[in-house]
């Protein structure tokens, strides 16, 4: 009684590569699904129409090149600080239905399961920021720095979005359902993305208001996008200290939330799926 | 002869937070057999397959696949055997070939492989027609069979499904039994869970009883109904006013006899074939007209009930899922 049934040479072909097959996987459900992409095209360019021309007349910026030019780094540092939205919803929807407990059972390196959600995710939000330069060019941005300063601005927004992945990674691991991620993610990335100067100037909002805008993390990123693109005066003498230093402030927070939330996140992962 | 087992748990305990789960589970099961494991929901099977398919760490024990154990050596388990899971685990969004390009992809199968082994299992669980669809228009009955194709991409040795029919209907089950018979003539040890005595009894050549985390019982399906009480002969006679003498002539040949006057049945405990050969020839050489007489084994219904006081069915209907904190 001998098996003879033929048995395929199983190779292991490291993280990178099980990782791209995942990828692809997180790929061709966009295309089944385009409706996914609504957050980092429809939604954001919905937002550009109702504050640049609904909105934006009155809101002074002190922008040299008006409104709507100002607007763009808001609506980016937006789009961007959403990446862990789309994580927190992909990661929650492939536990809560057993991928990832079937793609644990098999012979690759655990953390695949993770670095392809995070690559598509990053993928995903970078349609995001090329949705928004293409929209932005259409309605009267432009970038009046140099080259470098604009790539950097670009860097920049990546390097925010992979500090989200691990924020999206943690709230994806911690939530039961994608209706709870939607409820969480909500009820917080919203008053953080707002509560700053991504919309309106921080001058003119009461003390207490100002100085917590001031301090988000996110104020940093959008004021660094508009400096290094040039669409934007110099912060007011006194604003708090991370405006007078956007770039420097935000490579920290950057690495900052990456150094604490990511091993959170793996061990909350792990827990989750583990026992 | 003697080649070691296939499966071999080994005093598998499981703990979340205070809840025992699982609260040490042994057994073994050797190369090329079916084990099936009952027990109600909640019973702690799902969490058992967990820990052997190196999904869940044990609390303490563990276990071996493959002669690999799955503390020191979770990639050569992961290597040597395939799970398919209590919900169907395939990709809804992906079609049925794209799914088990996905795992084979996974697997680092070549790709020549994947495809060659993609038609030859939609082929054998006939969904080559439906391969090219999203599996979301898939029946119940097709997406489980996908989902047993998937874990089959790389021909493991050992299977374990959980509960791999719960939610069909019976015809999808019955095919879906035909295919497991099949793997298994073809060298494939199982290890199955289900919460239907039936399944059990049809498939399995071993049997353990699991409740509350622990083994409560363990045999071939035979063995089982035998430890739960005696058998006993079932006699129908034609005319329901032939009932009194007929039960006259069982009392004196056994002490304990139930009467059914509805059915025209008599019900004597009998102490196997040898008792019933002998009540038949007792009623052949009387005159009273028997519509029919057999032995009636205990279903593993009644095993279940002997053995955990309660059917199983009507367990409480806790998902074990919900055990996980």
């Amino acid at each position: 009684m001998s098996a003879t049934l033929e048995r395929p040479e199983i190779r292991d072909t490291g993280l990178l590569r099980q990782s791209m097959v995942i990828v692809r996987r997180n790929l061709i459900h966009i295309k089944r699904m385009p409706e996914m992409l609504m957050d980092v095209t429809i939604q954001p360019v919905m937002f550009v129409m109702l504050f640049a021309f609904v909105f934006g007349g009155s809101i002074q910026t002190g922008s040299p090149s008006g409104y709507r030019e100002w607007l763009l780094g808001g609506i980016m540092g937006q789009t961007i600080a959403f990446a862990s939205f789309v994580v927190a919803v992909g990661l929650t929807a492939d536990i809560d239905k057993g991928i990832v407990d079937r793609m644990r059972s098999l012979p690759i390196n655990p953390a695949a399961v993770l670095v392809g959600r995070s690559i598509s995710s990053l993928l995903h939000s970078s349609i995001g920021i090329v949705v928004m330069s293409l929209t932005g060019l259409v309605i009267g941005w432009r970038i009046r720095g140099s080259v470098f300063d604009a790539v950097l601005a670009y860097v920049l927004l990546l390097l925010w979005g992979f500090a989200m992945i691990w924020v999206g990674i943690l709230v994806g691991s911690k939530m039961r359902s994608v209706e709870a991620v939607n409820g969480v993610m909500f009820t917080t990335m919203f008053p953080i993305t707002f509560l700053a100067n991504t919309f309106a100037p921080t001058e003119n909002m009461p003390t207490a208001l100002r100085w917590l805008a001031e301090w988000n993390p996110i104020s940093a990123l959008v004021q660094a996008v508009r400096e290094l693109w040039g669409n934007t005066s110099p912060v007011a003498s006194d604003a708090a200290l991370p405006l007078q230093h956007p770039v420097l402030t935000t490579f920290i927070w950057t690495i900052g939330i990456t150094v604490v939330i990511a091993p959170l996140a793996i061990r909350t992962f792990r827990h989750r799926t583990q026992d | 002869m003697s080649s070691p087992p296939a499966i071999e748990a080994d005093n598998l305990v499981k703990h979340f937070g205070d809840t025992v789960a699982v609260d040490g589970v042994s057994f073994s099961v050797p190369e090329g057999t079916v084990l099936g494991m009952l027990g109600p929901n909640g019973a702690g099977k799902t969490t058992t397959v967990r820990m052997m398919t190196t999904l869940t760490t044990p609390t303490s024990g563990t276990a071996r696949v493959a002669g690999h154990d799955v503390l020191r050596e979770p990639g050569a388990v992961r290597r040597s055997m395939g799970l398919t899971g209590q919900a169907a685990t395939v990709d809804e969004l992906l079609t049925g070939r794209e799914n088990l390009r996905l795992i084979g992809g996974l697997y680092g199968l070549s790709r020549s492989y994947i495809t060659r082994a993609s038609e030859d299992l939609l082929e054998r669980f006939s969904l080559t027609d439906a391969g090219n669809r999203i599996v979301k228009t898939y029946s119940g009955g097709m997406r489980r069979r996908l989902d047993l194709a998937v874990s089959l991409i790389a021909t493991p040795p050992v299977l374990f499904l959980d509960e791999p029919t719960t939610g069909l209907d019976p015809r999808s089950r019955v095919e879906l039994w035909d295919v497991l018979r099949e793997l298994v003539r073809e060298g494939t040890t199982l290890l199955l869970t289900t919460q239907y005595l039936e399944e059990a009894d049809q498939l399995a050549d071993r049997i353990v009883v699991i409740d509350k985390g622990t083994v409560i019982a363990e045999g071939t399906p035979l063995q089982l109904k035998d430890q739960s009480g005696k058998a006993a002969v079932v006699v129908t006679v034609s005319d329901v006013a032939d009932l009194p003498a007929a039960e006259k002539l069982l009392r004196s040949q056994v002490s304990e006899v139930h009467i059914d006057e509805a059915s025209r049945q008599l019900t004597a405990a009998a102490n196997g074939l040898a008792d019933m050969t002998r009540i038949a020839s007792v009623f052949a050489d009387s005159t009273i007209e028997l519509d029919d007489l057999g032995l009636k084994r205990p279903s593993l219904d009644d095993v279940f009930l002997h053995l955990t006081g309660h059917r199983a069915e009507d367990a409480d209907e806790q998902p074990e899922e919900e055990m996980v904190p």
